[in-house]
């Protein structure tokens, strides 16, 4: 076994992977927290003015990284669904399990903020264009899994079911992510771009990717601090929980 | 890998691939379908269907817009700067609805006039501050040789 697989496997170890995301989690939220707080202010202070929409676009910097957490929270989820499936491996089921709320209410913030913004700009809350229904499907998509995953009795079992309905729901990604090309829809194209210029100001770009990155670190350290929990009730009665609980009740008095 | 996780990779592999397959052929059929909105072109080729409910979009061209001045009623030109469609509605107006903006208006076809029930303003992903945006008015201007300005939001038409 080469060195890399050997630090795969204990990270994937519980006891090793609670240690670990003990130590990483206050860096995510304290992290993820300071780069939200600058970039709210630089978006919401900073930043000029729009030339049509004047300040009613500020809720581009809460909307967009909502929408693009809710795209990859999903694929976060799905991707460990899929080891979770082939190998069961059970930290993968405890991680994919654990990023399903997290990533519906990403979802339910790009729907609710979408929505106030529409209604001034387009004259509509809603609309049944493409994107604006697919991104309600990828809700419907989390709700499924967390429903299912809370109606089955046996963890493990409960798990793996929902995370085959995480997978398959994959497909809807694209749907979301290409929507506006492939159809004519109400709702505008891609602001941000990766491939060929980005259709923003500079001045407005970057307290938005500031935003996406903290958004990202927060996703990490909520899906750390859920999973923790989650692998402590999984594994409660063995040897390393019990110490665990021990040394914690003994620290924390 | 051992042959369990290899039956269970592969068995995996085919339901994406089966699902993936199924809902590509979906939305194929459904491209005509879910075709939300018809530009001018497409409805003065025939497109766009008779006698039923459809959402017509484009900009509204520069110098159309004629309110009635006892009611609320707005007539305008719709234009994807290849063909024109006149347009009737009665109601109120979304505060981005103006001379050179992107709209879907939802209604239909009455003779060649469009009688609209519902307004939107579509919204394009430009952002920029005002400045900027004047100091490209100014440039288009100067290349332009002193001629109109181009006006803003004109990709409806994909």
């Amino acid at each position: 076994m080469n060195i890399l697989t050997l630090w795969f496997h204990k990270l994937g170890s519980p006891p090793t992977f609670y240690r670990l995301a003990g130590l990483l989690l206050p860096w995510c939220y304290g992290i993820g927290l300071l780069l939200g707080l600058v970039a709210l202010y630089s978006g919401l202070v900073l930043a000029p003015r729009d030339y049509q929409q004047g300040d009613a676009y500020r809720i581009i910097f809460v909307h967009v990284p909502a929408a693009w957490m809710s795209l990859f929270a999903y694929a976060f989820m799905a991707a460990n669904a899929f080891i979770a499936l082939v190998w069961h491996i059970k930290l993968s089921e405890i991680l994919a399990m654990a990023s399903a709320p997290v990533g519906a209410a990403f979802t339910f913030i790009a729907l609710v903020t979408g929505a106030l913004w529409g209604k001034p700009m387009w004259g509509t809350w809603w609309t049944w264009d493409a994107r604006l229904t697919s991104e309600l499907v990828l809700l419907f998509l989390y709700l499924g899994v967390i429903g299912l995953n809370a109606a089955i009795e046996d963890r493990r079992q409960a798990a793996r079911a929902a995370g085959f309905l995480a997978l398959i729901g994959v497909v809807n990604l694209p749907i979301v992510h290409f929507s506006v090309t492939w159809w004519n829809t109400l709702h505008q194209g891609s602001t941000i771009r990766l491939m060929g210029p980005s259709k923003i100001d500079a001045a407005m770009a970057w307290p938005l990717l500031l935003m996406a990155l903290a958004t990202h670190i927060w996703f990490f350290g909520s899906v750390l601090m859920r999973a923790r929990i989650a692998l402590l009730q999984l594994e409660g009665g063995k040897d390393w929980v019990r110490k665990v609980a021990l040394d914690e009740g003994a620290a924390g008095g | 890998m051992n042959p369990v996780r290899k039956r269970r990779l592969i068995l995996v592999g085919l339901v994406l691939a089966a699902v993936g397959i199924a809902t590509g052929l979906t939305v194929l059929a459904l491209q005509q379908n879910m075709t939300y909105l018809y530009s001018p072109s497409e409805v003065a080729a025939g497109h766009a269907p008779t006698g039923a409910r459809f959402r017509l979009g484009g900009v509204v061209l520069e110098h159309s817009i004629q309110r009635a001045s006892d009611s609320l009623k707005v007539d305008f030109i719709v234009t994807d700067r290849f063909k024109q469609m006149q347009v009737e509605y009665t109601g109120i107006l979304p505060d981005l609805f103006r001379e050179g903006q992107s709209i879907v208006a939802t209604g239909s076809l009455h003779g060649d006039r469009f009688i609209a029930t519902e307004v939107l303003a579509k919204h394009d992903e430009t952002y920029m501050p005002p400045e900027v945006r004047d100091a490209i008015e100014k440039a288009k201007h100067v290349e332009a040789g002193g001629g109109a300005p181009a006006t803003p939001g004109t990709d409806t038409a994909h």
